[in-house]
């Protein structure tokens, strides 16, 4: 199973987390596919804290969190 | 040929009553641009280095940058610069608003406040007018208060002032202006109070701003209001969520202090999220002037609608102190404003508290009816109230900061501070190249005197491993350059998330008529730097003072998203001073000469 927790505006009209089956999903931009983000909509991607590319491989028992640009101080 | 500089400085001297207006020394300018860089040598000239930061020889330097008030975008600060009663070291505190651009459209580069006036006194501006006024009736009133006061006296005037915790010298006493902006930091407000000055009131009734070529910088502010439009971030990210945004991601990196760093994932992070603010109780964006970003968040307390939390603030009332009641961490930074407190310094120190009282350390009996406990909303409110009062012994001595606090225990361990100021929201276990800048900030803990997280989380201008020390050293030390010169011009640091050296080169040699390469800008800002840190020098600093709190370099993080990880310092650090042309924390001779610093 991955846990993927999606952020600021990726949450208007999804859920906060999903709960995916980790057979099915390969890599990250598989996530993106099956949920309808776009793409160039993503700026951070964390697998288990770290910051992954959207080809970056998957493994069951991933935390995915994935976030559009955003910057704070 | 005119300049951004109005070319003139009013002293106002407390002790004698008496004002005088003083050329700014252009030549000076050129080298140290404005704002902080400037401030600093002015403050360093005055020789108050070595003076007691609440006794009336220190000074309160008030100074724009030539930016503010300019017709640049996100240049409206002004900056606080004065000797630090909570470092013992230079404090430069900035901030927003209206209140520097009123002060330079009224004619004034700054104001330099000296002695100390026998009773509670204000200063009244309107345009080339300066009066200094008696304020004994306004002793003890909150800021915010004051603000509405004053301006039934001065209806077109912006206001400065200090509150309850100012006038009783709290060492996290902020500078408040516009009602909800603050010049935070290293307490400055206690030095206003120390002068017994309550506010400076600000009217201009036109704008003397001149620039040296208009044309060129209104083609170079045109392509800079493009970019930041354009910038994901600044576009559209820090309006919709505001710097609260933070809070996820960096809890996402396993990153986010949890109860005064004792741990570093909050597992109710989300409660206190820039998302969740959004959906409950946001009412509206709010920016500062001529600023397009407009990250400033304005929020509904029970009908009562006021300045929101900054990431900082959400963090250290939240995470920090163990709790996830958001309307409580909105109320108790409204208490910061209305008293006139550092919200990032007050919560960290009850938050410190909290493990004091944890420990065994804080009775029962000293809390007075309200335990420190963790996540305890009545605990935050009441003794950010308490500190703001600064009456109970225990808020008192709360009120001078978390290292005094501790020290007073005898465990200044449990102090999260650098050079005895509050470290931001950010572990530096987590994310190693921000450790190398809150250990080497010339004002103490500090995430804005070289904002890694920007390349270490955020990704901008490029993704940095988080997690590595390689190249930080230089990272650091490049932030810090450019940070300098922006503090310095008078705009504020959120614009390079989308602008660059090059972009603030073309504004600044356009509004004062420089020929500064992008190269040569940050050399400025290397200069910079280095006069801040020959006051701290001058100021008694030693080098063990350039250090993180044993806790970052011996205790691992836990958790699975850093787990095991302790900061590096040991190791970037020798890295950072080679790349700076410093041995044991302070520059070479060769530096200050490359930077045309010797004496």
């Amino acid at each position: 199973m991955l846990e993927v927790r999606l952020f600021a505006t990726l949450r208007e009209g999804r859920e906060k987390v999903y709960f995916l089956e980790a057979e099915k999903y390969k890599v990250p931009a598989d996530i993106l596919d099956e949920l309808k983000i776009p793409h160039e909509e993503v700026a951070i991607t964390l697998i288990n804290g770290r910051h992954s590319k959207l080809d970056t491989s998957l493994k069951d028992g991933d935390l995915v969190a994935i976030f559009p640009p955003v910057g704070g101080g | 040929m005119g300049t951004a500089y109005n070319g003139k400085i009013a002293r106002i001297n407390l002790t004698t009553g008496e004002i005088k207006v003083e050329a700014l020394d252009l030549e000076m300018a050129k080298k140290f641009i404005g704002g902080r860089g400037l401030g600093t040598k002015m403050l360093y000239d005055e020789g108050c280095a070595t003076v007691d930061p609440l006794s009336p020889e220190n000074k309160l330097i008030y100074l724009t940058g030539p930016m503010t008030g300019t017709l640049a975008p996100s240049a409206g600060r002004y900056m606080v610069v004065t000797k630090s009663p909570l470092t013992g070291m230079i404090a430069s505190s900035n901030s927003g608003g209206v209140w520097g651009v009123r002060l330079k459209h009224a004619g004034w580069d700054g104001l330099i406040v000296e002695g100390k006036s026998e009773k509670l006194c204000r200063i009244n501006i309107e345009d080339d007018k300066i009066e200094l006024l008696p304020a004994e009736e306004f002793a003890g009133m909150q800021s915010e208060a004051l603000d509405d006061k004053l301006k039934e006296l001065y209806p077109k005037c912006s206001v400065l002032n200090i509150g309850p915790a100012g006038e009783h010298q709290s060492l996290l006493a902020a500078i408040m202006n516009d009602k909800d902006r603050a010049a935070g930091r290293s307490g400055v407000g206690a030095v206003m109070g120390s002068k017994n000055l309550k506010a400076i009131t600000v009217t201009a009734s036109s704008n003397t701003c001149q620039v040296t070529d208009l044309a060129a910088l209104k083609a170079s502010s045109m392509d800079c209001r493009k970019l930041l439009k354009e910038n994901s971030v600044t576009g559209e990210g820090l309006a919709a969520f505001g710097t609260a945004v933070l809070v996820n991601i960096i809890n996402s990196t396993g990153s986010l202090p949890t109860k005064n760093w004792q741990e570093s994932y909050f597992d109710k992070a989300d409660d206190i999220s820039g998302e969740t603010m959004k959906d409950t109780c946001l009412v509206r964006n709010s920016a500062c002037y001529g600023c397009p970003i407009a990250c400033g968040r304005v929020v509904d307390i029970d009908g009562k609608v006021v300045g929101g939390p900054e990431y900082e603030p959400l963090w250290a009332y939240g995470a920090n102190c163990g709790l996830n009641d958001l309307k409580a961490i909105n109320t108790a930074n409204m208490l910061c404003n209305e008293y006139g407190l550092d919200a990032i310094s007050t919560p960290c120190t009850i938050a410190s508290a909290m493990e004091l009282y944890q420990r065994g350390y804080i009775t029962e009996e000293e809390c007075a009816g309200v335990p420190l406990t963790w996540g305890s909303s009545e605990a935050i409110m009441e003794w950010t109230k308490r500190m703001g009062e600064g009456e109970l012994p225990l808020a008192k001595l709360m009120a001078d900061g978390s290292y005094r606090l501790c020290e007073h225990y005898g465990h200044p361990e449990y102090s999260m501070s650098v050079k005895k100021q509050e470290m931001p929201a950010y572990d530096a276990r987590g994310i190693q190249g921000i450790g190398i800048t809150y250990a080497t900030s010339n004002r103490g803990g500090c995430h804005v005197r070289g904002y890694l997280i920007s390349p270490e989380i955020l990704g901008l201008p490029e993704q940095l491993d988080r997690t590595t020390t390689e190249g930080k050293a230089k990272w650091a030390m490049i932030f810090q350059d450019l940070t300098a010169v922006i503090d310095s011009m008078g705009m504020c640091l959120f614009s390079s998330f989308a602008l660059g050296a090059p972009e603030y080169a073309a504004l600044l040699n356009a509004a004062t008529g420089t020929t500064y390469t992008p190269e040569q800008l940050l050399e400025v800002g290397e200069r910079i730097y280095n006069i801040e840190r020959l006051f701290n020098k001058a100021a008694g600093m030693k080098p063990e003072d350039d250090r993180l709190p044993k806790r970052l370099l011996e205790e691992p993080i836990q958790n699975d998203l850093s787990k095991d990880m302790v900061s590096q310092l040991p190791v970037t650090l020798p890295q950072y001073y080679e790349a700076r042309g410093w041995v044991d924390a302070f520059p070479t001779q060769a530096t200050l000469e490359r930077l045309g610093l010797a004496e």
